[in-house]
């Protein structure tokens, strides 16, 4: 089954991975090990999982504000997410990616849906990401 | 409505300041249109986090922007750094990762920051005055200004921070309007005995609890005493910024944009109350440790936030009545501090106490930015629920979570002695 949302593009790009669906807020500082791409927080629901090449969907960030680093510093080592997509804005998630384009040039597109539409996003399913905020989702 | 920019603000992002003033005008510019804010405003203060960790990219970073011949424009203080810059040869750092961490320190203060090298920059130097807007990093001290001395900050994360102090300009948004600071969630505690609110084991656990619940909601804390001490309120801010994305919160009549409940809500209702009851703050509070009763504990770590001259000073009488016991041989315990801290216990007999009892005293850092724990420590013990919260994912070890009266038992046996419920009665 393939739907489009339309979400706000934060930090615009174009994207394509299969989906990394999380319902709880990560805080990357703590969280995310950049050299290795995997979630570290082991109160976090998908503790183990490795981000790398996914399209990471999170309802929000939280905690430390050193997130923008380990999101930075996950690009510089080639083991970030390919686009972020959360349900509310994350300033400092969208820092990071800013900063990581604006040093690297390399772009992980931060996009911004309403929770009910992000709900339609399975773990696992292909999506696709456009400048405009457009995401198509294919089921996996 | 696009941004608007100042004569200056234009100049600076068309180069005219040069190239260190244009990158950070860029990022600014971009920040501001992810916030939706229509200008920017002055900052008078900033305090920055990018010097807190250590990874190519931030060296890259830093040195980027020194050579470009980058400076601050106001105030600017250093967060902790990834090493005890004096006496990091003893504590585990390799000499060339020391050496790269030096390099990013001084990149910081070649573009004029104050290397203050601490967490809790509220503690003694360049304080923020209330409604003082300052452009501030580091979750913990994020709250503090805003919560406890009304100075008006948002999240600034890395790379923002320092482009805040070499621009002078921040969004004009969020936490530095007025309208957006009115309380959101009502926390009433009911039931909870008056005892209970003068230990200071009750704040990270409510801190916990609260900024677990409220996320990155406006909570307003109902029911804490005039007296609740600034250590209390540091303590409840840092968990509560950890579990939750919690920057500023209320609790009437003891912080300053909350002397009464209407205040804190600026006359509207909340959007919703929840009760805190002794049940909530004992699950709340097992849940900061994942290690257990009787388990053979590797350190203990205090400090976390910074520790401040009055906690050494808690710290020592709680000591003096372990009665000339030690320190657990093999085991470590230490205490991360801040140079302000460290001077003032010079000038007294507690160094000596604590150097008696086993503790180490480690200035500027913190256990989770630079090898402070060997590979072997696999159980570690604190009185801080931020540090409870990430030493599980950050440090990749078990945690105990105890007052500050466990802690010291706890270093002396050598095994997790945590009161199974330290509020009898509740």
């Amino acid at each position: 089954m393939a739907r489009v949302l339309k979400g706000r593009a934060v930090v615009p790009g174009t994207a394509k991975g299969r989906a990394l669906v999380s319902w709880q807020p990560l805080s990357l500082w703590g969280g995310l090990d950049p050299v290795t791409g995997k979630i570290i927080d082991q109160r976090h629901d998908r503790a183990g999982a490795v981000v790398t090449g996914r399209v990471l969907v999170l309802p929000q960030g939280k905690g430390s504000s050193t997130a923008s680093a380990v999101l930075v510093e996950s690009v510089r080592a080639g083991t970030a997410p390919v686009a972020i997509i959360n349900c509310r804005l994350d300033p400092i998630l969208a820092l990071g990616a800013i900063v990581a384009q604006e040093l690297y040039g390399v772009t992980v597109p931060v996009i911004v849906l309403g929770a009910e539409d992000a709900e339609a996003i399975g773990d696992g399913d292909h999506l696709r990401i456009e400048p405009d905020g457009t995401v198509h989702i294919k089921s996996s | 409505m696009p941004l608007k920019l100042s004569e200056h603000d234009q100049a600076m992002l068309d180069g005219r300041e040069g190239r260190a003033a244009q990158f950070a005008m860029r990022i600014m510019v971009r920040m501001a249109e992810v916030y939706g804010a229509r200008e920017l405003l002055d900052v008078s203060q900033a305090h920055i986090d990018s010097v807190s960790i250590l990874s190519d990219s931030m060296l890259e970073f830093a040195e980027a922007l020194a050579g470009w011949g980058a400076q601050v424009r106001v105030p600017t203080t250093l967060n902790m750094v990834p090493l005890d810059t004096q006496g990091w040869q003893e504590l585990g750092v390799r000499p060339d990762v020391a050496h790269k961490a030096l390099r990013q320190i001084r990149a910081y203060a070649k573009m004029g920051c104050i290397p203050t090298c601490t967490c809790a920059p509220y503690e003694g130097y360049l304080t923020p005055r209330f409604g003082q807007h300052i452009a501030w990093a580091e979750s913990n001290a994020i709250v503090y200004a805003n919560s406890v001395l009304g100075a008006r900050t948002n999240r600034y994360g890395d790379y923002l921070d320092i482009c805040a102090a070499i621009t002078g300009r921040v969004p004009r948004q969020g936490l530095h309007l007025t309208e957006n600071r009115r309380g959101q969630l009502l926390f009433k505690l009911v039931g909870v005995p008056p005892a209970l609110l003068r230990e200071d084991v009750f704040y990270p656990v409510l801190g916990h609890l609260v900024g677990r619940t409220a996320q990155d909601q406006i909570p307003v804390i109902e029911g804490l005493p005039t007296t609740t001490t600034r250590e209390q309120l540091k303590a409840l801010g840092a968990a509560a910024a950890s579990a939750g994305a919690v920057a500023l919160f209320h609790a009437v009549g003891v912080t300053p944009e909350a002397r009464t409940l209407a205040e804190a809500f600026h006359g509207a209702v909340p959007q919703r109350v929840v009760e805190i009851r002794p049940g909530e703050l004992r699950a709340a509070w097992a849940e900061l440790s994942t290690a257990q009763e009787g388990q053979r504990l590797d350190a203990v770590v205090l400090g976390c936030p910074h520790f401040s001259f009055l906690e050494f000073r808690a710290l020592a009488r709680v000591i003096r009545a372990q009665q000339g016991q030690r320190v657990y041989p093999g085991m470590r315990f230490l205490i991360l501090t801040h140079q302000a801290a460290y001077a003032l216990l010079q000038r007294t007999d507690l160094l000596e106490e604590l150097t008696a009892f086993g503790a180490e005293v480690v200035l500027d850092t913190c256990v989770f930015s630079s090898p402070l724990l060997a590979a072997g420590v696999k159980v570690v013990m604190t009185n801080s629920g931020k540090q409870a919260y990430y030493a599980p994912g950050g440090l990749g070890v078990s945690v105990a979570f105890g007052s500050l009266a466990d802690c010291v038992r706890s270093a002396v046996r050598g095994v997790i002695c945590q009161e199974e419920w330290p509020w009898p009665g509740c």
